[in-house]
C-alpha cells in the first residue's frame, strides 16, 4: 500500500509532493474527489488501487467492500451511487468484460460512477503483469446497444490523480459511468505526484431535485434543456422507480418504439452535447507540424520522445496526445487534417489497431499504424523510424 | 377519496384500498397472469411495510429480472429494477452506504439462485442487512416456462420435455448453510405466516431469506398436469407441513409425489453480527466467532435422533 499511506491516517487529502505509484495516485485522486464507496475484486494490474483503498477509505469515513466478483462490484457501486455515494470500482480487462452488462444498466438508469480499467495484454487472461492498450473499443462499445460514455486515459501518475477527480465530476455532471483507461505501465509507474490543497480540487455536484418530496409531482427521468434529469437518491422520500427497461419520464417501463427512440437518443445526445467540455488533448509542437503522431497512455510518452528526436533531425513532427479517448477528439483531428500543413498521421498503440480507426475516419490523409499486440511499450526509436520514413 | 358517512349510518364507502399508498396504483393493470402468486406476495410485503411502523421513505425495494423482478415496480417506495441476477449486490451497495434504510430484495428463484447464485451465497455469508424474498415458482416464467435450478426432479418444462434430470436446490438448507440469520419457507397459501416472516425479516439485523412457493399456472402448472393456480394451492393445503424445527437437509420439495410433505416454517432465527464494513477500527470489534453454527449442528443431530 506504500509507506506514505500508513502515516496518512485519517487524512483524506495527502496534500504535498509524493513519489507515488500510478495505481496509488488513482486511489488518492478518488479520495480527493470525495469517494464514499468502493467495491472491487482483486485483479492484476489494478490490485494496488483496491489495496490502497482498503487501507485508506475506511479511515476517512468511506466504505470499502471486497466483492465476490466483478459482476457484484459494479452492481454494488451502482446501488451505493443510487443512494447518493460517490462510488468507484477498479479492474483490468477480464473484470471489465464482466462489468459490461451493468455498465449498460448505469447508462440506462443514469447512475454516475467511475470505473478504472488498468489495461493489460489481452485477449482473455493474456498478460496479467504486462502492458496492453486493447480495451479502447471495449470501453466505447462493450455493452450491448447504442450509448455514449466518457473515457480518460492518463499518461502519468500525476494524471492518474487529476483525471480520477475529473472522472467523478463528469460522471456526476452527466449522470453516466465514466472510465479511466489506464494501462499497466502507467499503473505500475512511480513518479512525482503533487496533491493540491482542498480549495484547488474542483467538485461538480449532481443535479438534484429542486423541491421537497411530495411538494409537487417529481418526474425522475424528465430532463432539462441540458438533457440531464435531476437525480433523487434512495431514502429521500421521492419514491422513485429506476429500471433497465426502456422507460418514460416517470421511470416506468414504456415498451414501445417511440419511448425507446426518445430515451436512447437523449442518453446518447446528452454526452455529445457536452463533448467539448470533456474532451481533453495535449498538443506538443503542433504549430508547424507536418507529421502528427496521435497517441495515448504510456505510448504517448514514447511518442513525445520520438517527436523530440525527429525535431533534432529537422523533421517537423508534433504530438496530439489524446487524454479523452471517448468522446474521441474529432474536432482536433479534423482541424489538423484540414490545416493544409499536416501531410500524414501516425498512430502508435499497443493493440492491433483501434485509435487509428478513429483517426482514419476523420481524415483522407495517410494514417500510418504502429501496432504491438502487447507485453512491452512501443519504443521511441520505432516511432521515429516511421516519422522519418 | 372518501364519501362522508352520514351521522345515522356509520358505513363509509371508501374508494381507495388501505394499501394503495404503498402501491403504484397508476401502474395497474399489472403484467401478471391470472392465478399467479406474485400479487399475493407483493401484498404481504406491502402489509409488512405498513405494520413495520418504519416510514415509507426508509424502505427500498430491489429486484432482478423476470416476473418476480417486476415486483419492485409496483411498490411505491424507492425501487430499483436491476439486471438479471444482480439485485442482491445492487441492494448491498444501498444497504452498506445507507445502513439506516431497510432494503428488501424481491426476485425469482432463477434470478436469485441461478444467475445470481454467487451473490446470494456471499451476501448471506457476510450477513448483509437485507431481506430477500425469493419467489419460487419452479421455472422461468417470463420467458415461457423453462427449467431452472429449483425445477423438481422429473418435472416437465419447455427445456426439459422428458422431465428434469437435475436435482433441484433445497433453498432453506442452502441459505442456512451459507450463513443467513433468518430462514423461512412459506407458500402463497400462508398469507399471514408469510407477512409475519417478511416483517421479521425487515426487523432482522442481518441477512433474512424467505422462500415463497408460488403457483405459475402458465409456465409450470400446464406442462405438469397441475390444472390451474387453485389446484396448486389445494396441493399446498393438502401437503404443507409446518415445522419450524425441521431438519433442513431433508426438506427437499418433491412436487410430483403427492404423498411427500412440503415442509414450511420459520426455520432459522439467530443473531449474528450484521455486515458493517469497518470504519477504520480493528475488525475484531465486529467479527465475532459464530456460536450459532455449532448449535445448529447439535440441533440437527438431535433432530435426526428424534426421527425428524
Amino acid at each position: 500500500m506504500g509507506a506514505d499511506a500508513k502515516v496518512a491516517g485519517s487524512t483524506r487529502l495527502m496534500v504535498g509532493e509524493h513519489f507515488m505509484l500510478g495505481d496509488h495516485a488513482c486511489a488518492e485522486g478518488a479520495l480527493a474527489a470525495g469517494l464514499d464507496f468502493f467495491a472491487g475484486y482483486p485483479i492484476t494490474p489494478s490490485t494496488e488501487i483496491c489495496e490502497r483503498l482498503a487501507h485508506r477509505l475506511p479511515q476517512v469515513g468511506g466504505r470499502f467492500v471486497q466483492m465476490e466478483d466483478e459482476l457484484g462490484s459494479i452492481a454494488a457501486i451502482l446501488g451505493a451511487s443510487a443512494a447518493g455515494a460517490r462510488s468507484l470500482t477498479a479492474t483490468s480487462g477480464p473484470g471489465f468484460s464482466l462489468m459490461m452488462e451493468n455498465i449498460g444498466l448505469a447508462v440506462m438508469m443514469e447512475i454516475p460512477c467511475v470505473i478504472v480499467d488498468v489495461m493489460r495484454g489481452s485477449p482473455s487472461t493474456g498478460l496479467p503483469t504486462l502492458v496492453g492498450q486493447g480495451d479502447v473499443f471495449q470501453a466505447r462499445w462493450g455493452s450491448h446497444g447504442d450509448y455514449s460514455i466518457v473515457a480518460f486515459s492518463p499518461s502519468s501518475p500525476q494524471e492518474c490523480f487529476d483525471l480520477t477527480i475529473r472522472a467523478f465530476n463528469v460522471a456526476d455532471q452527466l449522470r453516466i459511468p465514466v472510465f479511466l483507461l489506464m494501462d499497466e505501465t502507467i499503473g505500475h509507474m512511480t513518479e512525482r505526484v503533487v496533491i493540491p490543497p482542498a480549495a484547488q480540487i474542483p467538485r461538480t455536484p449532481r443535479k438534484r431535485p429542486t423541491h421537497a418530496p411530495g411538494e409537487k409531482l417529481f418526474l425522475p427521468f424528465k430532463a432539462d434543456s441540458d438533457l440531464i434529469p435531476p437525480m433523487a437518491h434512495a431514502g429521500e422520500g421521492y419514491n422513485v422507480h429506476f429500471t433497465g427497461l426502456t422507460h418514460d419520464e416517470r421511470g416506468y417501463p414504456a415498451l414501445n418504439a417511440q419511448a425507446h427512440e426518445e430515451l436512447v437518443m437523449r442518453l446518447s445526445q446528452k454526452v455529445s452535447a457536452h463533448a467539448s467540455e470533456v474532451t481533453l488533448v495535449e498538443e506538443v509542437n503542433l504549430e508547424d507540424a507536418e507529421v502528427v503522431v496521435v497517441a495515448f497512455g504510456c505510448t504517448a510518452r514514447s511518442a513525445r520522445r520520438a517527436v523530440n528526436l525527429a525535431r533534432q533531425r529537422g523533421i517537423k513532427a508534433g504530438l496530439l496526445r489524446v487524454i479523452t479517448l471517448w468522446p474521441f477528439p474529432e474536432e482536433q483531428v479534423r482541424r489538423l487534417a484540414g490545416s493544409g500543413r499536416v501531410k500524414r498521421f501516425i498512430v502508435p498503440e499497443i493493440n492491433l489497431g483501434q485509435v487509428c480507426r478513429e483517426v482514419e475516419r476523420l481524415t483522407s490523409l495517410p494514417v500510418d499504424r504502429i501496432n504491438r499486440a502487447g507485453g512491452a511499450m512501443i519504443s521511441p526509436q520505432s516511432i521515429v523510424e516511421v516519422i522519418a520514413a | 377519496m372518501t364519501t362522508a358517512a352520514s351521522a345515522s349510518n356509520p358505513t363509509r364507502i371508501v374508494e381507495t384500498h388501505p394499501i394503495d399508498k404503498v402501491l403504484r396504483a397508476d401502474r395497474f393493470p399489472h403484467i401478471l397472469c391470472p392465478a399467479c402468486g406474485i400479487g399475493s406476495i407483493i401484498h404481504c410485503y406491502v402489509q409488512a411495510i405498513i405494520e413495520s411502523g418504519i416510514p415509507l421513505n426508509q424502505h427500498v425495494c430491489v429486484s432482478g429480472i423476470g416476473c418476480s423482478g417486476r415486483a419492485a415496480g409496483y411498490i411505491n417506495v424507492d425501487s430499483y429494477h436491476t439486471t438479471h441476477g444482480r439485485a442482491v449486490p445492487f441492494a448491498l451497495g444501498i444497504a452498506v452506504y445507507r445502513p439506516d434504510l431497510h432494503v428488501t430484495v424481491i426476485s425469482g428463484d432463477g434470478d436469485l439462485t441461478s444467475i445470481g447464485g454467487n451473490h446470494l451465497i456471499h451476501a448471506a455469508r457476510r450477513n448483509v442487512n437485507l431481506t430477500v424474498i425469493c419467489i419460487n415458482n419452479f421455472n422461468y416464467g417470463m420467458t415461457g416456462g423453462q427449467a431452472g435450478p429449483t425445477t423438481p426432479l422429473s418435472a416437465k418444462s419447455s427445456t426439459t420435455p422428458f422431465g428434469s434430470w437435475e436435482r433441484p436446490f433445497n433453498l432453506p438448507h442452502l441459505a442456512h448453510a451459507v450463513g443467513a440469520s433468518f430462514v423461512a419457507r412459506w407458500t402463497v397459501l400462508h398469507i399471514r405466516q408469510l407477512k409475519e416472516a417478511v416483517l421479521r425479516g425487515i426487523h432482522k439485523e442481518g441477512f433474512a431469506f424467505i422462500e415463497v412457493l408460488s403457483p405459475c399456472p402458465t409456465g409450470f402448472g400446464r406442462p405438469n398436469d397441475i390444472g390451474d393456480g387453485l389446484e396448486e394451492m389445494r396441493r399446498y393445503r393438502r401437503r404443507c407441513h409446518v415445522d419450524d424445527n425441521a431438519y433442513l437437509p431433508e426438506i427437499d420439495i418433491d412436487l410430483t409425489n403427492d404423498e411427500s410433505p412440503i415442509v414450511v416454517g420459520n426455520f432459522v432465527d439467530v443473531d449474528r453480527p450484521p455486515f458493517h464494513p469497518a470504519l477504520g477500527e480493528p475488525a475484531s470489534t465486529t467479527a465475532k466467532p459464530d456460536p450459532d453454527r455449532a448449535d445448529a449442528r447439535t440441533q440437527s443431530r438431535e433432530s435426526i435422533s428424534n426421527g425428524r
